[in-house]
């Protein structure tokens, strides 16, 4: 199943966030959406998982999702949005509910998701228990039960301290490669753009235009040796070049403001 | 290893940097407030001993307890605190279920939230007491207009702490359902019923005063039988003792209330 950006617009009233964005998502591809603060990286992200209409635009899913996907386009939040009244387990069974699946089904769904994401001892903690970094596993957790063919992950890291960050990096890198799971990656740093996607989408200042789509010229695995880390981090200061002088605009008119 | 190296030596004169974070955090002793009852119901009773109060005045509290005593043995003191449970339970029940029904449908419907809010805004600062003349005019004599002043008072208070606990629901929990598709009926009973509880059930510990407040006011106005009835009575007939046994009643009644809801809040809000 693939993802498109078609065409998307959008305003906020008179501000204009959004400007005419068009890419597509394919099967398995991880596209990360990065450019200055305010660019619309968030919104666009709304839009393409169905939360916000677009002012104009759409975005359109081309071909069958996974048979046993229960909810193809799932949404991994930067604030983690738990269910702050739940077990771990308990919100990871939250989206699987409603859903025709046997209590023993949804047990065996969210066993294997707790396994993955290392949780399975947590399981009757809740939220207000666990650290940041744990907290967002259990919403990855969560995304990962209801089997997804596309993640949207809204800077899943960005709350998080730079130990907990690098940890939650790699276990992203083993998800992603495991599970043939694409993925719409919004992040401001441009590190996690370049170890984790495949494309990675530069956006303008506001309103967001694709100014760039920059491929990264290596796979996942490879990125992880030794060798990698110049190209990578050449990469980053191609990215970086891109948006430096829009970032710093963007920053003066936050002050401005 | 411990770098000892940038230690002062014996001779040295150092000063201790002053310690400013005390304060702010006040926490409550388990027992404080019950020595501290204690001890102003002791001093009463030892003024009221030596004679340095005129028990018509101020009765000590050992003549209370005679009183509250001899009230239950005449069986006088359930008929007064039956009467005034009927009408503060059917009230409040009355008034919570519509206050709890309207205030989700003005927190979850645009249609009801700009009719509702608008009614009940010009509504809501009306002293209840004074619909009870109307409403006995339309209901008659009987408890229904007492039970109706008691519903109508809580009714509002339910209606705002509902509609505003639902308000706080954080909105990213909701979008978070939304984007697993799951329906709103879930959505209403798994994600904002819970996240408003606190809230509503801070709105029951006010209800549950105004309850207290109304039935006693009505009762004072039209009733034979209950405890407003019963403080009027005995202060009109100079009865102080028997007057501050049916306050002492309504201040253990209120008690009781708080700890039911305390209870409730202990086994339904764990999670926080």
């Amino acid at each position: 199943m693939d993802l498109i950006a078609n065409r998307i617009s959008h305003h906020f009233g008179d501000l204009a966030v959004l400007d005419d964005v068009s890419f597509t998502v394919s099967a398995g591809e991880v596209v990360a959406i990065v450019g200055p603060s305010g660019c619309g990286k968030s919104t666009l992200l709304s839009i393409l998982g169905g939360l916000l209409q677009p002012t104009s635009g759409a975005a359109e899913l081309r071909g069958a999702p996974p048979a046993d996907s229960l909810n193809p386009l799932t949404f991994v939040f930067q604030d983690f949005a738990l269910l702050p009244w739940a077990t771990v387990e308990e919100n990871v069974e939250f989206p699987l509910l409603h859903t025709q699946l046997t209590a023993a089904q949804r047990r065996a769904l969210v066993d294997d998701a707790l396994r993955r994401t290392g949780l399975t001892d947590f399981r009757r903690t809740y939220p207000k228990q666990l650290s940041g970094g744990m907290r967002q596993r259990v919403g990855i957790s969560r995304a990962l039960a209801v089997k997804p063919a596309i993640l949207l992950m809204d800077e899943p890291l960005s709350a998080l301290d730079s130990q907990t960050r690098e940890l939650l990096m790699e276990n992203f890198v083993g998800l992603l490669a495991d599970g043939g799971m694409g993925a719409v990656y919004v992040t401001h740093n441009l590190e996690e753009a370049a170890r984790l996607a495949d494309r990675i989408v530069v956006l303008s200042r506001r309103p967001g235009r694709i100014r760039e789509v920059v491929t990264v010229p290596m796979t996942r695995a490879e990125r992880g040796e030794a060798a990698a880390r110049e190209k990578l981090l050449a990469l980053q200061n191609q990215i970086w070049s891109l948006i430096r002088n829009e970032a710093i605009d963007a920053e003066r008119e936050v002050q401005h403001a | 290893m411990l770098d000892r190296a940038g230690l002062p030596a014996k001779d040295e004169t150092t000063r201790r940097v002053r310690f400013r974070g005390a304060g702010f955090v006040p926490a409550s002793s388990r027992f404080g407030g019950w020595i501290a009852l204690a001890l102003v119901i002791a001093i009463w009773q030892a003024a009221g001993s030596a004679k340095l109060v005129n028990p018509l005045f101020l009765p000590a509290p050992s003549a209370i307890v005679r009183a509250i005593y001899e009230l239950a043995m005449s069986g006088a003191l359930w008929q007064h605190l039956s009467a005034s449970l009927l009408r503060i339970g059917v009230g409040w029940l009355l008034g919570t279920a519509a206050g709890v029904v309207v205030g989700f449908a003005i927190g979850l419907s645009r249609l009801a939230r700009s009719v509702g809010i608008t009614f009940i805004s010009a509504l809501f600062p009306i002293p209840k007491i004074a619909l009870l003349p109307l409403l006995i005019l339309w209901l008659g004599i009987g408890e229904e207009p007492k039970i109706a002043t008691i519903a109508l008072g809580v009714f509002f208070s339910t209606a705002i702490s509902v509609y505003s606990g639902v308000d706080a629901v954080p909105r990213n929990l909701i979008r978070m359902a939304q984007s697993f598709n799951v329906p709103f009926a879930t959505i209403v009973r798994k994600v904002v019923w819970p996240g408003a509880l606190p809230a509503i059930l801070a709105g029951f510990r006010i209800t549950a005063s105004v309850a207290l407040l109304l039935v006693v006011s009505a009762e004072m106005i039209g009733a034979q039988y209950g405890i407003g009835a019963f403080v009027l009575q005995a202060g009109n007939l100079m009865q102080t003792d028997q007057l501050l046994a049916g306050v002492v009643i309504l201040s253990v009644f209120g008690l009781a209330v708080g700890k039911v809801i305390g209870w409730l809040e202990v086994r339904l809000l764990r999670w926080r």
